[in-house]
């Protein structure tokens, strides 16, 4: 059975030793989502980038991880939010 | 409504319709209200606008609602003091205090932007509003909100201190205690904001929320006879303060209300919850996320959602920022509290003791006009200043014994 999809805003950045790799591409095939990037803007020092991902919750949880795992940092779009 | 010309974003510049939302369906990027200047300045001038009661609606044509406001009705015109006894401590000609610690109903500068964002939240038709906070902010959504007949959620650490959700419990609201790190309360509040139809203040209603702070800058410039201070320090939390003061001046300036003059604004955090001023420091653009230890609890936020446009608001004014340790947050609420008789909550020590180091530093001169944000109040955090300020003399009932203490009192 299907488990409801999420849509997911999230800023990716990249430290310097992944700004050559397909992490993106690879998270896509990896797990059962659908990546849209929206905007980006890499240097040779770092990476940025807004992402949708769309999916099952239990499919974004471990696409994070995953993304989390290699060093990239995660942040939802709202940043911090308690004030 | 009638001058505001809808949402615009701040990456790409696309155009959104009013409605609650906050970030660009394209880019992401953050969503700000856009005004038609120009009818404003056919429509409203300075004499009319220094007739009408003193609060910060007296700005109406320059905030973000349809109609007139229903929520906070009496809230702003705070008081701007000449402090000359801080001063002369600082070392400096000429220096002023804007005391939003005396803000109404629940004592800072957070009930000018929840008097918006809740006016605009029943403009919307939403029932229900709420927020994340663990302070200032879940008092004034609390308490506007009980006074607007509006249900209210606030969501806070389930591990948050007694004391701190007391000034927030008494007005009756649905708090939420949730189980979890601070990630967790930020990532479900996001959830939670996107998917009820809720009005959450510095979520979906963000955009609307924000522009109440340009009150705190508009009242600056007029109770200063419409000139600017040379030199402003703003505390930095999430950073929209210090973006919004700089947009209401320039918004004064667009409609030549001012007599001349600019501002160079200072960024104040507290060193435990310093990544805007770090960034400031390092020549970056990319703010680095830290893990907030400080005492100023109110400033604690480690990944600013402003962080970036705070950055261009103190490199595009030619001001500067600048951190203080907890040491010197309480060294900095005493001096004012001794110099002024104001007493500041620690986001209040953040602006005193930054502003103290700037002029130390010789970054703001001493012979130039200077002005000290404070934005909250020290009752509300006396925990922080507890075994810092010494203890009552006590005496025996007679008055020889008074005599004894006050002449070593006098002879110290």
């Amino acid at each position: 059975m299907l488990g409801a999809q999420v849509r997911k805003r999230v800023y990716l950045t990249f430290p310097q030793a992944l700004i050559k790799e397909p992490v993106v591409y690879n998270v896509g095939k990896k797990f059962k989502v659908v990546t849209n990037i929206r905007t980006a803007s890499v240097t040779e020092e770092i990476g940025i980038m807004a992402l949708e991902i769309t999916g099952e919750e239990e499919e974004y949880q471990k696409a994070v991880e995953y993304l989390r795992g290699l060093g990239v940092r995660v942040d939802p779009i709202e940043m911090d939010v308690i004030e | 409504m009638e001058f505001v010309d809808g949402l615009h974003c701040r990456e790409c510049g696309r155009k959104y319709d009013v409605s609650a939302i906050y970030v660009c369906e394209f880019c992401f990027g953050p969503l700000e209200v856009m005004y038609r200047y120009e009818e404003i300045k056919e429509q409203l001038t300075v004499e009319e606008l220094m007739c009408r009661p003193k609060t910060m609606w007296r700005y109406k044509e320059l905030l973000p609602l349809d109609h007139e406001p229903t929520v906070g009705l009496e809230v702003g015109f705070t008081p701007l003091i000449k402090a000359r006894r801080l001063a002369k401590v600082m070392g400096v000609k000429e220096l002023y205090i804007k005391n939003d610690s005396v803000n109404y109903p629940t004592l800072s500068f957070k009930d000018r932007v929840v008097s918006v964002a809740l006016s605009k939240a029943k403009e919307f038709g939403l029932g229900v509003v709420a927020c994340a906070s663990t302070g200032n902010l879940a008092n004034s959504v609390a308490a506007l909100a009980a006074s607007a007949d509006l249900e209210s959620y606030i969501f806070i650490p389930f591990d948050l201190e007694q004391g701190k959700i007391l000034g927030t419990l008494i007005y009756g609201t649905n708090l939420i205690g949730v189980r979890g790190s601070y990630d967790d309360v930020n990532r479900l509040c996001s959830e939670i904001a996107q998917g009820l139809g809720w009005g959450f203040v510095n979520i979906n209603l963000r955009p609307f929320y924000a522009e109440g702070s340009k009150t705190f800058g508009f009242e600056i410039a007029e109770q200063m006879g419409w000139n600017l201070p040379q030199h402003v320090v703003v505390p930095m939390a999430g950073g929209s303060l210090i973006t919004k003061i700089w947009k209401g001046f320039k918004e004064l300036e667009k409609l030549g209300f001012l007599n001349g003059g600019t501002s160079k604004i200072y960024g104040a955090q507290a060193s435990g919850a310093s990544p805007i001023t770090t960034a400031l420091k390092e020549g970056e653009d990319l703010i680095k996320p830290q893990k907030p230890r400080t005492i100023a609890k109110s400033l604690a936020i480690g990944n600013p959602a402003d962080g970036y446009y705070s950055l261009k608001v103190m490199r595009e004014s030619e001001g500067w920022g600048e951190d203080v340790s907890d040491a010197e947050i309480i060294q900095a609420m005493k001096l004012l509290a001794h110099t002024e008789g104001i007493f500041t909550e620690t986001a209040g020590g953040v602006t005193v003791g930054v502003t103290q180091k700037l002029i130390q530093q010789g970054i703001i001169p001493r012979d130039e006009s200077i002005l000290i944000c404070i934005t909250g109040n020290g009752l509300k955090t006396q925990e922080a200043v507890m075994g810092e300020i010494g203890q009552p003399v006590v005496i025996e009932p007679n008055i020889n014994d008074f005599r004894r203490v006050a002449n070593q009192e006098i002879s110290q």
